[in-house]
């Protein structure tokens, strides 16, 4: 019998606040078995020999594609494996099969496929993530909070970068007045081309907060296995600074664009 | 092995198509064309005896007895009643009058109410009729295209119009996405391809990635309410605004002069895309008559609003790929709507190069849909090497507090793609969380598109904020969200109930399944039946314009006499039920006309010779009838 039930606003749950970092299940790495089909060693995710999936396990995003937990990514050979693993694992192939357990399985490793190169391929989905699975609460900083925050027309608690702050304060002021002069409707020529100035200023600094990036991945990558504490501290905490260096700048970038635009 | 044909199901028109040995093929209808128009009708005003009739034989019905037509369904699917307002001031459909709410909309025609998926199924089982006449052997599964920017709730409404025709639907494409699919086959090429496709009634743009064999879509974006329609109802409100100013005449409340209207609009706007000028000259009710000319120019001017929005979908989509125009190798044009050259060279001017328009644009969605339909049935020489990588082409969210959406799986990711999101409890001992899952991109919960929402019960009770529940979304690979849950500390599997926001629960398709098989039962018949009749009226009423034609004159008496009575044999058996007697009779008349036929395209041609058009002649638009008297044959 089907209960009746009632149901709720959205107001009666909330969201954990590291939701985020715990939304993933780690193994470290895929444990090695013989196909559950015709009983030979598997590969990753499909028998070799038969060609069947395999069951998607739980495994990080790194280890999904056999990669060590390194930042410095070259994308062509990921692609190139994605592209072959696509051939291999996804639901077109299984779209007429009989075995709903194929089927099912085809599902959930291609979406773990596709999930987990999203991720890879991408610079600084790249660096999060791999923050994260290092126990990194990143909800500060990720996109995702500042969305949130603007949404709900909350202030989000973002570290201003120190050396940024008089550069802050006096844009925050220029886009308050052009947004004052446009709605007297008489924007001040003067004013648009400064703050067309201040991003390009913003833009070179994006530039060089990506070779920051940079840096903090080859310090990272050259800590080598299972790192020392005391060893990936300073780096993890270089790369958490520079995440949130460059996320605060590309949304000065995103605020000047819009009272320009608008 | 079973085949699996590949569907595109139009707003305006709709194709079957199948993959023959290494090329994919349009199957014609009885009437041998390709193109079923997506038109709806019921041939009588009592429920009891009123047969659905749809395609080419249904338009005149939209003239008719506009009340028992219906056209432009897509435009309702998987939408709710506060969603079509706008829709309703263009759009005769008249939603039935006992709508509860939240209810799937119900559509009236005649004296019964249909929902779009039932609307949608009527056009659906005609193409497979199409198919299974075509191949002589039973149908039931197929591949359907949708536009790519369609949702959630219209993607399953999709899915459910093909349960509720008999067709097991293994996989909803987009449609730019077939539509490279198609393209992609002939060339084999490497390299960026942007697909532009205006239809009757949606507007999409995806930019695709072929290297050897595998189409990976980067990005797409579109707008499902733009399209040829708007260019129509555009041309429509000049006319009737002319009509109410100079002659004084109201037509909007007439949907027979409406759709009268509709019609010579339409012929219009295709004839612009080649000529300079054209000259409407439309018969009213009262004896009067509308006349004006349009040149290009003014009708240029006129839809240049129309297509501007088109340039802001492209332009995020290029963004969204990471992408300059310069980076696009190729350009692909598809749907009716990029015949008007006014449309060619925006997209010219879009993407700095010239685009393709050497596949026919209105059949290009149905063979790629074949294309896919070949590869999911194991592959052929041609197909076993392509692979299909699609997006989603919105953001999914939930609802958090305060309204706002935490964007869980992000536009224009690959598909199949999943998340996973913990919950809690916000109260001491509660058992159930309820979830709002959205489908949009702006940042509020009242701006987005509500897709589901869903219920985990069953939760152990706990204090407030111990519970720890695992929700995965996960959009498969037609676009179509799952969900599962459960709760981690106590290892239960909490259960999800998803109450889908718009769109019709299981039972109801099912119930519709059961309603379609009892029509199936006494289908067969039935349908020869009404079919034979409708060639019979077709035939008639061609042999009438055919008495006005000077061919007539040169006929013997003899010929004459003979036709006559041919022509009241067929009178006299066509409103019985019996099928053969009616095709006999028809097939007899065909016969005897054949002469007058030939003598009528002589005459034709010699009055086209003398300065005279087809028209005039009577010589009508296209056959509707593989006999050759079909000529003459009225739209």
């Amino acid at each position: 019998m089907e209960r009746e039930f009632q149901i709720r606003s959205c107001e009666g749950f909330v969201m954990p606040e590291n939701a985020a970092q715990s939304a993933l299940p780690i193994i470290s790495n895929q444990e090695t078995g013989s196909c559950w089909s015709c009983g030979s060693m598997r590969a990753a995710h499909y028998c070799q020999s038969c060609g069947k999936v395999q069951p998607a396990a739980p495994v990080d995003y790194f280890s999904f594609f056999g990669l060590p937990r390194k930042l410095n990514l070259d994308v062509a050979p990921l692609e190139r494996d994605f592209y072959a693993l696509s051939r291999k694992l996804h639901p077109d192939l299984y779209a007429q099969s009989n075995d709903a357990e194929q089927r099912k399985w085809s599902l959930e490793k291609s979406s773990q496929l596709n999930d987990a190169y999203r991720t890879l391929k991408d610079p600084v989905a790249r660096t999060e993530y791999l923050l994260r699975l290092q126990g990194v609460d990143l909800d500060e900083q990720s996109t995702q909070a500042t969305e949130a925050a603007r949404a709900s027309g909350k202030t989000k608690k973002q570290v201003v970068p120190p050396d940024m702050l008089e550069e802050v304060f006096e844009l925050n002021m220029q886009i308050e007045e052009l947004r004052m002069n446009q709605k007297m409707g008489a924007p001040d020529p003067d004013l648009i081309e400064q703050l067309r100035q201040h991003k390009k200023s913003l833009q070179m600094k994006l530039v060089a907060v990506d070779e920051e990036l940079r840096g903090g991945w080859t310090a990272w990558d050259a800590l080598g296995e299972p790192g020392v504490e005391s060893a990936s501290k300073p780096v993890i905490q270089q790369l958490v600074d520079v995440l949130n260096r460059r996320s605060y700048i590309r949304n000065l970038v995103r605020d000047v664009n819009e009272a320009l635009e608008s | 092995m079973e085949r699996i044909v590949g569907i595109d199901l139009g707003t305006t028109n709709s194709l079957i198509a199948f993959m023959e040995g290494e090329t994919p093929a349009v199957i014609p209808g009885a009437d041998g064309l390709n193109l079923v128009p997506s038109v709806v009708a019921l041939d009588d005003q009592d429920p009891t005896k009123a047969q659905t009739i749809v395609g080419n034989a249904a338009r005149k019905y939209l003239i008719e007895t506009p009340d028992r037509a219906i056209y432009s369904v897509k435009r309702l699917m998987g939408r709710g009643v506060e969603d079509v307002q706008d829709e309703l001031k263009f759009f005769p459909f008249r939603l039935a009058t006992d709508l509860a709410p939240g209810e799937v909309l119900r559509i009236q025609l005649g004296a019964k109410t249909f929902t779009p998926p039932e609307i949608s199924a009527f056009i659906l089982r005609q193409l497979k009729h199409n198919a299974e006449r075509h191949f002589g052997a039973p149908i039931s599964k197929a591949v359907i295209t949708v536009p790519a920017y369609f949702n959630d709730a219209q993607r399953q409404a999709t899915k459910d119009a093909g349960r509720i025709a008999g067709l097991e639907v293994l996989r909803l494409v987009n449609e730019p996405t077939a539509a490279a699919l198609a393209y992609g086959l002939d060339k084999k090429k490497n390299g960026i391809v942007a697909v532009y496709d205006l239809g009757g009634g949606t507007f999409d743009i995806s930019i695709l990635k072929l290297h050897d064999g595998i189409f990976e879509v980067i990005a797409t974006n579109g707008d499902t309410h733009l399209g040829g329609d708007d260019i129509d109802n555009l041309l429509i409100t000049i006319a009737l605004d002319d009509i109410a100013g100079d002659m004084k005449v109201d037509l909007r409340r007439s949907a027979e002069a409406v759709q009268a209207i509709r019609k010579a609009v339409i012929d219009a706007k295709i004839l612009l895309s080649s000529g300079p000028y054209i000259k409407l000259d439309i018969p009213l009710p009262a004896g009067q008559r509308y006349q004006r000319e349009i040149t290009r120019e003014q009708f240029e001017t006129l839809i240049e609003p129309v297509i501007q929005r088109t340039i802001g979908p492209c332009k995020q989509a290029l963004k969204d790929a990471g992408l300059e125009p310069e980076q696009i190798d190729e350009v692909v044009l598809v749907g009716g709507s990029t015949r008007i050259p006014r449309v060619q060279q925006l997209v010219e001017t879009l993407f700095h190069r010239k685009p393709h328009t050497e596949l026919n644009p209105d059949e290009v969605v149905a063979l790629g849909a074949a294309v896919q339909a070949s590869i999911l049935s194991g592959g052929s020489e041609a197909t076993n090497n392509m692979l299909l990588l699609d997006v989603t082409p919105l953001s999914l969210g939930i609802e958090a507090l305060g309204g706002v959406v935490a964007k869980i799986i992000h536009r224009n990711s690959t598909i199949p793609a999943s998340a996973t999101e913990h919950f809690t409890t916000g109260v001491d001992g509660q058992v159930n969380v309820a979830i709002h899952v959205l489908q949009g991109e702006r940042e509020l919960a009242k701006d987005c598109r509500s897709l589901a929402r869903f219920d985990l019960r069953g939760i152990p009770p706990m204090p407030a904020g111990l519970p720890r529940i695992e929700v995965r979304l996960l959009i498969d690979a037609n676009g179509i969200l799952q969900v599962s849950a459960r709760e981690q500390r106590s290892g239960q599997e909490a259960q999800v109930s998803v109450q889908p926001s718009y769109g019709l629960t299981d039972e109801q398709v099912e119930t519709m399944i059961l309603e379609s098989f009892d029509y199936a039962e006494q289908d067969l018949e039935q349908r020869q039946l009404i079919e034979a009749r409708n060639e019979a009226d077709t035939i008639l009423a061609a042999l009438e314009k055919g008495r006005n034609n000077s061919a007539w004159g040169e006929l013997t008496s003899a010929e004459k006499r003979r036709i006559a009575e041919q022509e009241k044999a067929l009178v006299a058996v066509k409103d019985g039920t019996d099928f053969h007697a009616i095709r006999n009779a028809i097939d007899t008349l065909n016969q005897g006309t054949m002469r007058l036929a030939e003598l009528m395209m002589s005459t034709a041609v010699g009055s086209a010779l003398k300065g005279k058009n087809m028209e005039t002649a009577n010589v009508g638009e296209g056959p509707t009838s593989s006999h050759p008297i079909g000529k003459a044959e009225f739209e």
